[in-house]
Protein backbone atom coordinates (compact mmCIF):
# COMPACT_ATOMS: atom_id res chain seq x y z
CA UNK A 1 0.00 0.00 0.00
CA UNK A 2 2.47 2.28 1.01
CA UNK A 3 4.75 2.10 -1.83
CA UNK A 4 1.73 2.61 -4.33
CA UNK A 5 0.77 6.03 -2.08
CA UNK A 6 2.47 7.62 -5.14
CA UNK A 7 1.36 11.24 -3.23
CA UNK A 8 4.64 11.88 -1.35
CA UNK A 9 8.12 11.88 -2.43
CA UNK A 10 9.57 8.48 -1.50
CA UNK A 11 11.51 9.94 1.35
CA UNK A 12 8.63 11.67 3.21
CA UNK A 13 6.47 8.50 3.07
CA UNK A 14 9.24 6.77 4.45
CA UNK A 15 9.21 9.32 7.08
CA UNK A 16 5.93 9.57 7.51
CA UNK A 17 5.61 5.39 8.57
CA UNK A 18 8.79 6.26 10.52
CA UNK A 19 6.59 8.32 12.72
CA UNK A 20 3.59 6.40 12.65
CA UNK A 21 5.77 3.93 14.31
CA UNK A 22 7.87 5.92 16.50
CA UNK A 23 4.63 7.84 17.99
CA UNK A 24 2.94 3.87 18.22
CA UNK A 25 6.10 2.39 20.05
CA UNK A 26 6.03 5.26 22.32
CA UNK A 27 2.23 4.89 23.29
CA UNK A 28 3.15 1.40 23.74
CA UNK A 29 5.05 2.31 27.11
CA UNK A 30 2.67 4.78 28.32
CA UNK A 31 0.50 3.74 31.57
CA UNK A 32 -0.54 3.25 34.87
CA UNK A 33 1.68 -0.15 35.44
CA UNK A 34 4.91 1.27 34.78
CA UNK A 35 6.76 -0.87 31.10
CA UNK A 36 9.85 0.00 29.24
CA UNK A 37 11.59 -1.23 26.46
CA UNK A 38 14.12 -2.87 29.06
CA UNK A 39 11.48 -4.67 31.27
CA UNK A 40 10.71 -6.79 28.19
CA UNK A 41 13.42 -8.61 28.46
CA UNK A 42 13.28 -8.94 32.28
CA UNK A 43 10.05 -9.26 33.80
CA UNK A 44 7.46 -11.71 32.12
CA UNK A 45 4.62 -9.55 33.44
CA UNK A 46 6.00 -7.39 31.24
CA UNK A 47 5.59 -9.01 27.84
CA UNK A 48 2.10 -10.32 28.80
CA UNK A 49 0.87 -6.93 30.17
CA UNK A 50 2.05 -5.48 25.95
CA UNK A 51 0.49 -8.13 24.53
CA UNK A 52 -2.70 -8.07 26.40
CA UNK A 53 -3.37 -4.49 27.03
CA UNK A 54 -1.02 -2.61 25.75
CA UNK A 55 -0.48 -3.67 21.84
CA UNK A 56 -4.41 -4.36 21.18
CA UNK A 57 -4.91 -0.75 22.09
CA UNK A 58 -2.12 0.64 19.99
CA UNK A 59 -4.02 -1.28 17.03
CA UNK A 60 -7.53 -0.21 17.98
CA UNK A 61 -6.25 3.39 17.93
CA UNK A 62 -5.06 3.09 15.10
CA UNK A 63 -7.93 1.41 13.09
CA UNK A 64 -10.08 3.28 14.67
CA UNK A 65 -8.47 6.66 13.30
CA UNK A 66 -8.10 5.24 9.87
CA UNK A 67 -11.56 3.94 9.77
CA UNK A 68 -13.57 7.46 11.30
CA UNK A 69 -11.56 9.17 8.92
CA UNK A 70 -12.48 7.48 5.69
CA UNK A 71 -15.98 7.18 6.57
CA UNK A 72 -15.82 10.88 6.86
CA UNK A 73 -14.83 11.33 3.83
CA UNK A 74 -16.87 9.14 2.22
CA UNK A 75 -19.84 10.58 3.78
CA UNK A 76 -18.88 14.14 2.68
CA UNK A 77 -18.77 12.17 -0.78
CA UNK A 78 -22.11 10.74 -0.17
CA UNK A 79 -23.43 14.36 0.79
CA UNK A 80 -21.79 16.28 -1.33
CA UNK A 81 -20.66 18.82 1.91
CA UNK A 82 -17.39 18.72 3.54
CA UNK A 83 -18.66 19.70 7.22
CA UNK A 84 -20.60 16.39 8.15
CA UNK A 85 -19.32 13.42 9.24
CA UNK A 86 -21.27 10.21 11.08
CA UNK A 87 -20.79 11.24 14.50
CA UNK A 88 -22.20 14.28 14.14
CA UNK A 89 -24.69 13.85 11.38
CA UNK A 90 -26.92 10.89 12.80
CA UNK A 91 -25.22 7.68 11.84
CA UNK A 92 -23.43 7.67 15.21
CA UNK A 93 -26.02 8.11 17.44
CA UNK A 94 -28.18 5.64 15.10
CA UNK A 95 -25.67 3.04 16.28
CA UNK A 96 -26.41 3.79 19.74
CA UNK A 97 -29.91 3.71 19.38
CA UNK A 98 -29.23 0.27 17.54
CA UNK A 99 -27.27 -1.18 20.48
CA UNK A 100 -29.94 -0.07 22.85
CA UNK A 101 -32.58 -1.87 20.97
CA UNK A 102 -30.78 -4.87 21.26
CA UNK A 103 -29.52 -4.70 24.29
CA UNK A 104 -33.47 -4.12 25.39
CA UNK A 105 -35.09 -7.02 23.14
CA UNK A 106 -32.33 -9.41 22.70
CA UNK A 107 -30.56 -8.94 26.02
CA UNK A 108 -28.18 -12.11 25.66
CA UNK A 109 -26.89 -10.52 22.22
CA UNK A 110 -23.39 -11.37 21.44
CA UNK A 111 -21.26 -8.83 20.44
CA UNK A 112 -21.51 -9.97 16.64
CA UNK A 113 -25.23 -9.43 17.18
CA UNK A 114 -25.30 -6.29 18.96
CA UNK A 115 -22.81 -5.02 16.09
CA UNK A 116 -24.93 -6.36 13.24
CA UNK A 117 -27.71 -4.86 14.72
CA UNK A 118 -25.69 -1.21 15.39
CA UNK A 119 -25.09 -1.29 11.53
CA UNK A 120 -28.58 -1.86 10.45
CA UNK A 121 -30.09 1.28 12.69
CA UNK A 122 -26.32 3.18 11.18
CA UNK A 123 -27.59 2.45 8.05
CA UNK A 124 -30.97 2.67 8.42
CA UNK A 125 -30.31 6.55 10.21
CA UNK A 126 -27.83 7.77 7.95
CA UNK A 127 -30.13 6.56 4.66
CA UNK A 128 -32.83 8.86 6.18
CA UNK A 129 -30.44 11.61 6.60
CA UNK A 130 -29.32 11.01 2.94
CA UNK A 131 -32.81 11.52 2.03
CA UNK A 132 -33.19 14.37 3.81
CA UNK A 133 -30.48 16.46 2.80
CA UNK A 134 -31.39 15.49 -0.87
CA UNK A 135 -34.15 18.38 -0.53
CA UNK A 136 -31.70 20.78 0.72
CA UNK A 137 -30.63 23.42 -1.81
CA UNK A 138 -27.24 22.20 -2.16
CA UNK A 139 -25.63 25.72 -2.51
CA UNK A 140 -26.19 26.04 1.05
CA UNK A 141 -23.11 24.96 2.55
CA UNK A 142 -24.12 25.11 6.43
CA UNK A 143 -27.44 24.08 6.25
CA UNK A 144 -26.45 20.28 5.35
CA UNK A 145 -24.05 20.02 8.71
CA UNK A 146 -26.68 22.39 10.87
CA UNK A 147 -29.93 19.67 9.46
CA UNK A 148 -27.27 16.70 10.38
CA UNK A 149 -26.22 18.00 13.97
CA UNK A 150 -30.24 18.54 14.60
CA UNK A 151 -30.66 15.28 13.17
CA UNK A 152 -28.35 13.50 15.02
CA UNK A 153 -29.51 15.01 18.61
CA UNK A 154 -33.22 14.31 17.46
CA UNK A 155 -31.65 10.50 17.22
CA UNK A 156 -29.79 10.72 20.08
CA UNK A 157 -32.33 12.04 22.17
CA UNK A 158 -34.77 9.04 21.54
CA UNK A 159 -31.72 6.60 22.17
CA UNK A 160 -30.94 8.11 25.95
CA UNK A 161 -34.56 8.17 26.43
CA UNK A 162 -34.82 4.59 25.81
CA UNK A 163 -32.23 4.00 28.16
CA UNK A 164 -33.64 6.31 30.69
CA UNK A 165 -36.86 3.65 30.80
CA UNK A 166 -34.55 1.02 30.39
CA UNK A 167 -32.30 1.90 33.13
CA UNK A 168 -29.28 2.25 30.93
CA UNK A 169 -28.02 5.69 31.46
CA UNK A 170 -24.83 4.38 32.21
CA UNK A 171 -24.01 2.29 29.45
CA UNK A 172 -25.09 5.37 26.92
CA UNK A 173 -22.45 7.40 28.18
CA UNK A 174 -19.88 4.58 27.63
CA UNK A 175 -20.83 4.77 24.36
CA UNK A 176 -21.22 7.95 23.60
CA UNK A 177 -17.88 8.80 24.80
CA UNK A 178 -15.38 7.08 22.63
CA UNK A 179 -12.45 5.59 24.69
CA UNK A 180 -9.84 3.01 24.25
CA UNK A 181 -9.24 1.96 27.87
CA UNK A 182 -10.94 -0.89 27.53
CA UNK A 183 -8.98 -2.12 24.42
CA UNK A 184 -7.62 -5.26 25.18
CA UNK A 185 -6.56 -8.60 23.90
CA UNK A 186 -10.07 -10.42 22.30
CA UNK A 187 -11.86 -6.76 22.85
CA UNK A 188 -10.92 -5.02 19.47
CA UNK A 189 -10.90 -7.89 16.64
CA UNK A 190 -14.08 -6.15 14.94
CA UNK A 191 -12.10 -3.13 13.88
CA UNK A 192 -10.17 -5.28 11.88
CA UNK A 193 -13.51 -5.15 9.46
CA UNK A 194 -13.53 -1.49 9.87
CA UNK A 195 -9.46 -1.02 9.12
CA UNK A 196 -10.26 -3.52 6.09
CA UNK A 197 -13.34 -1.29 4.60
CA UNK A 198 -10.96 1.62 4.67
CA UNK A 199 -8.19 -0.47 2.64
CA UNK A 200 -11.01 -1.59 0.33
CA UNK A 201 -12.42 2.20 -0.64
CA UNK A 202 -8.93 2.87 -1.77
CA UNK A 203 -10.10 0.46 -5.14
CA UNK A 204 -13.30 2.75 -5.25
CA UNK A 205 -11.32 5.79 -4.82
CA UNK A 206 -11.54 7.16 -8.70
CA UNK A 207 -15.69 6.21 -8.27
CA UNK A 208 -15.83 8.50 -5.21
CA UNK A 209 -14.08 10.94 -6.69
CA UNK A 210 -16.36 11.27 -9.62
CA UNK A 211 -19.78 11.04 -7.84
CA UNK A 212 -18.12 13.89 -5.92
CA UNK A 213 -18.34 15.78 -9.04
CA UNK A 214 -22.28 15.43 -8.46
CA UNK A 215 -24.72 13.10 -9.82
CA UNK A 216 -25.26 14.55 -13.26
CA UNK A 217 -21.78 14.79 -13.94
CA UNK A 218 -21.28 11.48 -12.80
CA UNK A 219 -23.89 9.86 -14.70
CA UNK A 220 -22.42 11.63 -17.55
CA UNK A 221 -19.58 9.84 -16.85
CA UNK A 222 -21.02 6.45 -16.67
CA UNK A 223 -20.07 5.91 -13.43
CA UNK A 224 -23.77 4.13 -11.64
CA UNK A 225 -24.32 6.60 -9.07
CA UNK A 226 -27.26 4.93 -7.23
CA UNK A 227 -24.50 1.63 -6.87
CA UNK A 228 -21.91 4.11 -5.20
CA UNK A 229 -24.34 5.49 -3.06
CA UNK A 230 -25.42 2.33 -1.66
CA UNK A 231 -21.62 1.36 -1.41
CA UNK A 232 -20.43 4.28 0.63
CA UNK A 233 -23.57 4.35 2.80
CA UNK A 234 -22.93 0.61 3.79
CA UNK A 235 -19.21 1.57 4.45
CA UNK A 236 -20.35 4.72 6.52
CA UNK A 237 -22.64 2.45 8.57
CA UNK A 238 -20.62 -0.35 9.29
CA UNK A 239 -17.67 1.60 9.72
CA UNK A 240 -19.34 3.42 12.15
CA UNK A 241 -20.83 0.81 14.00
CA UNK A 242 -18.07 -1.37 14.81
CA UNK A 243 -16.53 1.51 16.09
CA UNK A 244 -19.63 2.88 18.65
CA UNK A 245 -19.83 -0.58 19.55
CA UNK A 246 -16.24 -1.18 20.45
CA UNK A 247 -14.69 2.46 21.36
CA UNK A 248 -17.61 4.56 21.27
CA UNK A 249 -18.76 7.56 19.24
CA UNK A 250 -16.00 10.05 19.03
CA UNK A 251 -16.48 12.63 17.29
CA UNK A 252 -14.73 15.22 14.73
CA UNK A 253 -11.91 12.45 13.49
CA UNK A 254 -14.03 12.54 9.98
CA UNK A 255 -14.32 15.89 9.79
CA UNK A 256 -11.17 17.62 10.34
CA UNK A 257 -8.89 14.97 8.76
CA UNK A 258 -10.52 14.78 5.28
CA UNK A 259 -10.92 18.66 5.40
CA UNK A 260 -7.23 19.51 6.33
CA UNK A 261 -6.21 16.78 3.61
CA UNK A 262 -8.06 18.65 1.17
CA UNK A 263 -6.69 21.68 1.90
CA UNK A 264 -3.43 20.33 1.60
CA UNK A 265 -3.26 18.04 -0.97
CA UNK A 266 -7.17 18.36 -2.79
CA UNK A 267 -9.96 16.20 -3.31
CA UNK A 268 -8.71 13.41 -5.65
CA UNK A 269 -9.32 10.39 -3.98
CA UNK A 270 -6.56 8.77 -5.24
CA UNK A 271 -4.13 10.72 -3.82
CA UNK A 272 -5.65 12.29 -0.53
CA UNK A 273 -7.34 8.93 0.61
CA UNK A 274 -4.12 7.32 2.08
CA UNK A 275 -3.12 10.20 3.44
CA UNK A 276 -6.73 10.91 5.27
CA UNK A 277 -6.46 7.17 6.60
CA UNK A 278 -2.47 8.14 7.82
CA UNK A 279 -3.54 11.44 9.42
CA UNK A 280 -6.63 10.02 10.90
CA UNK A 281 -4.48 7.13 12.17
CA UNK A 282 -1.65 9.60 13.38
CA UNK A 283 -4.07 12.48 15.07
CA UNK A 284 -6.16 9.63 17.31
CA UNK A 285 -2.74 8.00 18.54
CA UNK A 286 -1.56 11.29 19.51
CA UNK A 287 -4.74 12.60 21.49
CA UNK A 288 -5.16 8.82 23.06
CA UNK A 289 -1.55 9.61 24.11
CA UNK A 290 -2.54 13.11 25.52
CA UNK A 291 -5.71 11.77 27.29
CA UNK A 292 -3.50 9.47 29.02
CA UNK A 293 -0.78 11.89 30.56
CA UNK A 294 -3.18 15.13 30.99
CA UNK A 295 -4.41 14.08 34.45
CA UNK A 296 -1.91 10.51 34.24
CA UNK A 297 -2.29 8.25 36.39
CA UNK A 298 -6.05 8.87 35.37
CA UNK A 299 -7.28 9.17 32.23
CA UNK A 300 -9.13 11.40 29.87
CA UNK A 301 -11.95 9.14 27.06
CA UNK A 302 -10.38 10.23 23.66
CA UNK A 303 -13.80 11.28 22.87
CA UNK A 304 -13.29 14.42 25.05
CA UNK A 305 -9.71 15.01 23.87
CA UNK A 306 -11.24 15.28 20.15
CA UNK A 307 -14.19 16.85 21.39
CA UNK A 308 -11.53 20.05 22.55
CA UNK A 309 -9.15 19.85 19.74
CA UNK A 310 -12.00 19.00 17.27
CA UNK A 311 -13.87 22.21 17.91
CA UNK A 312 -10.72 24.16 17.65
CA UNK A 313 -9.45 22.79 14.52
CA UNK A 314 -13.52 23.06 13.08
CA UNK A 315 -13.48 26.77 14.01
CA UNK A 316 -10.30 27.41 12.32
CA UNK A 317 -11.64 25.13 9.08
CA UNK A 318 -14.57 27.24 8.78
CA UNK A 319 -13.16 30.88 9.17
CA UNK A 320 -10.53 30.05 6.79
CA UNK A 321 -12.85 28.16 4.62
CA UNK A 322 -11.83 28.91 0.91
CA UNK A 323 -15.77 27.75 -0.10
CA UNK A 324 -17.00 30.46 2.31
CA UNK A 325 -14.87 33.37 0.66
CA UNK A 326 -16.36 32.56 -2.67
CA UNK A 327 -19.82 32.54 -1.27
CA UNK B 1 -27.60 9.85 -35.50
CA UNK B 2 -30.14 11.53 -32.61
CA UNK B 3 -33.82 10.76 -33.19
CA UNK B 4 -36.16 11.78 -30.58
CA UNK B 5 -39.70 10.80 -30.74
CA UNK B 6 -42.68 12.21 -28.96
CA UNK B 7 -40.82 12.96 -25.90
CA UNK B 8 -43.34 14.27 -23.12
CA UNK B 9 -42.60 15.13 -19.43
CA UNK B 10 -44.89 16.67 -17.38
CA UNK B 11 -43.71 17.93 -14.09
CA UNK B 12 -46.12 18.52 -11.41
CA UNK B 13 -48.59 19.71 -13.69
CA UNK B 14 -46.99 21.83 -16.07
CA UNK B 15 -45.96 20.14 -19.16
CA UNK B 16 -41.72 20.46 -19.93
CA UNK B 17 -41.72 18.61 -23.18
CA UNK B 18 -44.81 18.12 -25.05
CA UNK B 19 -44.81 15.44 -28.11
CA UNK B 20 -41.23 16.66 -28.75
CA UNK B 21 -39.91 14.89 -31.79
CA UNK B 22 -36.17 15.89 -33.51
CA UNK B 23 -33.75 14.72 -35.45
CA UNK B 24 -29.88 15.51 -34.91
CA UNK B 25 -27.76 15.14 -37.84
CA UNK B 26 -24.64 13.88 -38.00
CA UNK B 27 -21.45 15.31 -38.45
CA UNK B 28 -23.09 18.61 -37.78
CA UNK B 29 -23.30 21.39 -34.71
CA UNK B 30 -27.15 21.90 -34.16
CA UNK B 31 -28.18 24.85 -32.32
CA UNK B 32 -30.89 24.73 -30.04
CA UNK B 33 -32.46 28.21 -29.34
CA UNK B 34 -35.95 29.45 -28.15
CA UNK B 35 -36.40 31.75 -25.40
CA UNK B 36 -36.54 30.65 -21.36
CA UNK B 37 -38.59 27.95 -20.44
CA UNK B 38 -38.98 26.75 -23.80
CA UNK B 39 -37.62 23.51 -22.75
CA UNK B 40 -34.41 23.55 -24.20
CA UNK B 41 -31.61 22.17 -21.34
CA UNK B 42 -34.29 19.30 -20.50
CA UNK B 43 -34.62 17.98 -23.77
CA UNK B 44 -30.70 17.96 -23.76
CA UNK B 45 -31.20 16.40 -20.39
CA UNK B 46 -33.72 13.58 -21.51
CA UNK B 47 -31.63 13.11 -24.16
CA UNK B 48 -28.86 12.41 -22.71
CA UNK B 49 -30.30 10.06 -20.39
CA UNK B 50 -30.03 12.77 -16.94
CA UNK B 51 -34.20 12.61 -17.34
CA UNK B 52 -36.26 10.38 -17.36
CA UNK B 53 -39.21 11.63 -19.94
CA UNK B 54 -43.07 10.19 -19.48
CA UNK B 55 -43.45 8.76 -23.01
CA UNK B 56 -41.56 9.06 -26.05
CA UNK B 57 -37.62 7.89 -27.09
CA UNK B 58 -34.77 8.65 -27.67
CA UNK B 59 -32.62 6.95 -30.41
CA UNK B 60 -28.75 7.19 -31.15
CA UNK B 61 -27.73 5.47 -34.14
CA UNK B 62 -30.89 3.88 -34.31
CA UNK B 63 -30.45 2.53 -31.07
CA UNK B 64 -32.75 3.13 -28.02
CA UNK B 65 -30.15 4.74 -25.49
CA UNK B 66 -32.00 2.73 -22.83
CA UNK B 67 -30.51 -0.03 -24.25
CA UNK B 68 -26.99 1.43 -23.60
CA UNK B 69 -25.11 -0.51 -20.75
CA UNK B 70 -23.76 2.73 -18.40
CA UNK B 71 -20.45 3.36 -19.93
CA UNK B 72 -20.81 2.59 -23.22
CA UNK B 73 -23.53 5.20 -23.52
CA UNK B 74 -20.79 7.46 -21.75
CA UNK B 75 -18.44 6.64 -25.02
CA UNK B 76 -21.31 7.44 -27.42
CA UNK B 77 -22.49 10.92 -25.76
CA UNK B 78 -21.27 13.33 -23.36
CA UNK B 79 -23.46 16.09 -22.05
CA UNK B 80 -22.08 19.49 -20.26
CA UNK B 81 -25.23 20.84 -17.69
CA UNK B 82 -25.31 24.84 -17.46
CA UNK B 83 -24.65 24.83 -14.08
CA UNK B 84 -22.07 22.06 -13.23
CA UNK B 85 -20.75 23.83 -9.94
CA UNK B 86 -18.19 21.41 -9.17
CA UNK B 87 -17.35 21.56 -5.10
CA UNK B 88 -14.14 19.34 -5.39
CA UNK B 89 -10.86 20.67 -5.13
CA UNK B 90 -9.04 19.07 -8.26
CA UNK B 91 -6.81 19.90 -10.21
CA UNK B 92 -7.39 20.86 -13.56
CA UNK B 93 -5.36 18.12 -15.37
CA UNK B 94 -7.16 15.44 -12.85
CA UNK B 95 -11.00 16.66 -14.16
CA UNK B 96 -9.85 16.53 -17.51
CA UNK B 97 -8.60 13.05 -17.05
CA UNK B 98 -11.94 11.56 -15.59
CA UNK B 99 -13.23 12.30 -19.11
CA UNK B 100 -11.48 8.90 -19.87
CA UNK B 101 -13.08 7.47 -17.06
CA UNK B 102 -15.94 5.33 -19.06
CA UNK B 103 -13.24 4.55 -21.29
CA UNK B 104 -10.67 2.82 -19.03
CA UNK B 105 -12.40 3.12 -15.69
CA UNK B 106 -9.35 4.56 -14.32
CA UNK B 107 -6.89 2.72 -15.62
CA UNK B 108 -4.43 5.47 -17.60
CA UNK B 109 -3.07 4.26 -20.45
CA UNK B 110 -0.45 6.68 -22.78
CA UNK B 111 -2.82 7.17 -25.15
CA UNK B 112 -5.24 8.27 -22.45
CA UNK B 113 -2.67 10.72 -21.59
CA UNK B 114 -2.29 11.74 -25.75
CA UNK B 115 -6.03 12.75 -25.47
CA UNK B 116 -5.83 14.54 -21.95
CA UNK B 117 -2.62 16.54 -23.42
CA UNK B 118 -4.38 17.27 -26.23
CA UNK B 119 -7.46 18.73 -25.08
CA UNK B 120 -5.55 20.92 -22.82
CA UNK B 121 -4.10 22.41 -25.48
CA UNK B 122 -7.51 22.75 -27.83
CA UNK B 123 -9.09 25.30 -24.51
CA UNK B 124 -5.37 26.63 -23.73
CA UNK B 125 -5.16 24.76 -20.35
CA UNK B 126 -1.93 23.59 -20.77
CA UNK B 127 -0.68 26.26 -18.26
CA UNK B 128 -3.49 26.04 -15.63
CA UNK B 129 -2.89 22.13 -15.76
CA UNK B 130 -1.48 21.39 -12.30
CA UNK B 131 -3.77 24.47 -10.40
CA UNK B 132 -6.24 23.64 -8.67
CA UNK B 133 -10.09 24.16 -9.72
CA UNK B 134 -10.85 26.87 -7.00
CA UNK B 135 -8.39 28.87 -7.72
CA UNK B 136 -9.47 29.88 -11.51
CA UNK B 137 -11.18 32.31 -12.41
CA UNK B 138 -15.20 31.67 -13.92
CA UNK B 139 -14.19 31.28 -17.55
CA UNK B 140 -11.12 29.39 -16.82
CA UNK B 141 -13.58 26.67 -14.47
CA UNK B 142 -15.88 26.49 -17.73
CA UNK B 143 -13.36 25.95 -19.80
CA UNK B 144 -11.99 22.80 -17.65
CA UNK B 145 -15.03 21.48 -17.67
CA UNK B 146 -15.90 21.56 -21.37
CA UNK B 147 -12.08 19.67 -21.59
CA UNK B 148 -13.27 17.05 -19.37
CA UNK B 149 -16.19 16.82 -21.63
CA UNK B 150 -14.14 16.87 -24.90
CA UNK B 151 -11.69 14.33 -23.40
CA UNK B 152 -14.72 11.88 -22.73
CA UNK B 153 -14.00 11.69 -26.80
CA UNK B 154 -17.92 10.78 -27.27
CA UNK B 155 -19.43 11.18 -31.00
CA UNK B 156 -22.60 13.33 -29.89
CA UNK B 157 -21.55 16.05 -27.64
CA UNK B 158 -24.33 18.27 -26.03
CA UNK B 159 -23.68 21.30 -24.60
CA UNK B 160 -25.68 23.12 -22.82
CA UNK B 161 -25.17 27.15 -22.95
CA UNK B 162 -21.14 26.45 -23.14
CA UNK B 163 -20.73 30.26 -23.39
CA UNK B 164 -21.51 31.06 -20.25
CA UNK B 165 -19.00 32.86 -18.33
CA UNK B 166 -16.63 32.64 -21.56
CA UNK B 167 -15.02 36.31 -22.43
CA UNK B 168 -15.25 36.92 -26.18
CA UNK B 169 -12.23 35.68 -27.43
CA UNK B 170 -12.71 31.89 -25.90
CA UNK B 171 -16.70 31.95 -26.41
CA UNK B 172 -15.42 32.43 -30.39
CA UNK B 173 -12.43 30.35 -29.63
CA UNK B 174 -14.70 27.16 -28.34
CA UNK B 175 -16.85 27.40 -31.27
CA UNK B 176 -13.53 27.07 -33.51
CA UNK B 177 -13.11 23.93 -31.44
CA UNK B 178 -16.37 22.99 -31.93
CA UNK B 179 -16.23 23.30 -35.53
CA UNK B 180 -13.00 21.40 -35.26
CA UNK B 181 -14.24 18.62 -33.86
CA UNK B 182 -17.01 18.58 -36.36
CA UNK B 183 -14.01 17.95 -38.83
CA UNK B 184 -13.08 15.27 -36.72
CA UNK B 185 -16.53 13.73 -36.92
CA UNK B 186 -18.27 14.18 -33.80
CA UNK B 187 -21.54 15.81 -33.92
CA UNK B 188 -23.06 18.33 -31.21
CA UNK B 189 -26.41 19.94 -29.84
CA UNK B 190 -25.21 23.45 -28.39
CA UNK B 191 -27.60 25.53 -26.51
CA UNK B 192 -27.28 29.15 -27.35
CA UNK B 193 -28.50 32.29 -26.46
CA UNK B 194 -26.70 34.09 -28.92
CA UNK B 195 -28.44 34.17 -32.33
CA UNK B 196 -25.77 35.71 -34.10
CA UNK B 197 -23.88 32.55 -32.89
CA UNK B 198 -25.93 29.89 -34.41
CA UNK B 199 -26.30 32.35 -37.47
CA UNK B 200 -22.46 31.87 -37.72
CA UNK B 201 -21.38 28.58 -36.35
CA UNK B 202 -24.80 26.04 -36.70
CA UNK B 203 -25.26 24.01 -39.89
CA UNK B 204 -28.82 23.19 -38.55
CA UNK B 205 -31.37 25.00 -36.01
CA UNK B 206 -34.05 23.54 -33.96
CA UNK B 207 -35.97 26.27 -31.93
CA UNK B 208 -38.12 25.44 -29.46
CA UNK B 209 -41.06 27.48 -28.00
CA UNK B 210 -43.37 26.35 -24.49
CA UNK B 211 -42.16 22.79 -24.95
CA UNK B 212 -42.70 21.99 -28.61
CA UNK B 213 -40.82 22.45 -31.05
CA UNK B 214 -41.25 25.59 -32.85
CA UNK B 215 -39.21 25.54 -36.00
CA UNK B 216 -36.48 22.76 -37.20
CA UNK B 217 -34.26 23.13 -40.06
CA UNK B 218 -31.03 24.29 -41.85
CA UNK B 219 -29.69 27.88 -40.44
CA UNK B 220 -30.68 29.58 -43.61
CA UNK B 221 -34.24 28.72 -43.18
CA UNK B 222 -35.27 29.29 -39.62
CA UNK B 223 -33.30 33.19 -39.69
CA UNK B 224 -36.25 34.40 -40.96
CA UNK B 225 -37.29 37.81 -39.29
CA UNK B 226 -41.01 36.90 -38.98
CA UNK B 227 -40.43 33.31 -37.38
CA UNK B 228 -37.64 34.63 -34.98
CA UNK B 229 -39.88 37.35 -33.92
CA UNK B 230 -42.56 35.28 -33.67
CA UNK B 231 -40.59 32.51 -31.37
CA UNK B 232 -38.65 35.48 -28.93
CA UNK B 233 -41.95 37.48 -29.36
CA UNK B 234 -39.82 40.49 -29.87
CA UNK B 235 -39.30 42.34 -32.95
CA UNK B 236 -36.02 40.93 -34.44
CA UNK B 237 -34.60 42.11 -37.67
CA UNK B 238 -32.36 40.49 -39.62
CA UNK B 239 -29.27 42.34 -41.14
CA UNK B 240 -26.43 40.53 -43.74
CA UNK B 241 -22.90 41.43 -42.60
CA UNK B 242 -20.15 39.89 -45.02
CA UNK B 243 -22.71 37.64 -46.15
CA UNK B 244 -23.55 36.52 -43.13
CA UNK B 245 -27.22 37.09 -41.64
CA UNK B 246 -26.85 38.74 -38.39
CA UNK B 247 -30.36 38.84 -35.96
CA UNK B 248 -30.63 42.34 -34.52
CA UNK B 249 -32.81 43.13 -31.25
CA UNK B 250 -32.98 46.24 -29.87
Amino acid sequence: MIASLNVLQPYKCYMAVFLLLLFSFASLFVGVIELTPASLWSDPEAAWLLAASRLPRVLSVLLTGTSLAIAGLVMQVLVQNRFVEPATAGSGQSAVLGIILVTLFIPGASLMTKMGLASVTALLGTGLFLLIVRRLPVQETYLVPLVGIVYGGVVGAVATWLAWQADLIQLIDIWLTGEFSGMIRGRYDFLWIAGALAVFSYFLADQFTIASLGEDQARNLGLNYNVMMAIGLVLVSIVTAVTVVTVGVIPFIGLIVPNIVSRWRGDNLRHSLPLVAYSGAMLTLLCDVVGRVVIFPYEVPVGSVFGVVGAFITLWLLYSSPSAKRA
Amino acid sequence: MIRAVDLTLTISGHTILNKVSVDVPKNKVTALIGPNGAGKSTLLHTIARLTKQDSGQVLLDNRSITDFENKELARHMSILRQDSAIGSRLKVRDLVSFGRYPHNQGRHSASDDLVVDKVLVDFELDALAERFLDTLSGGQRQRALLAMNFAQDAEAILLDEPLNNLDLSHARQLMHTVKHYVGRGKTFVVVLHDLNYAARYADHIIAMKQGEVFAAGDTSSIFNEGLLSDLYETPIEIVKVNGLPMALSY
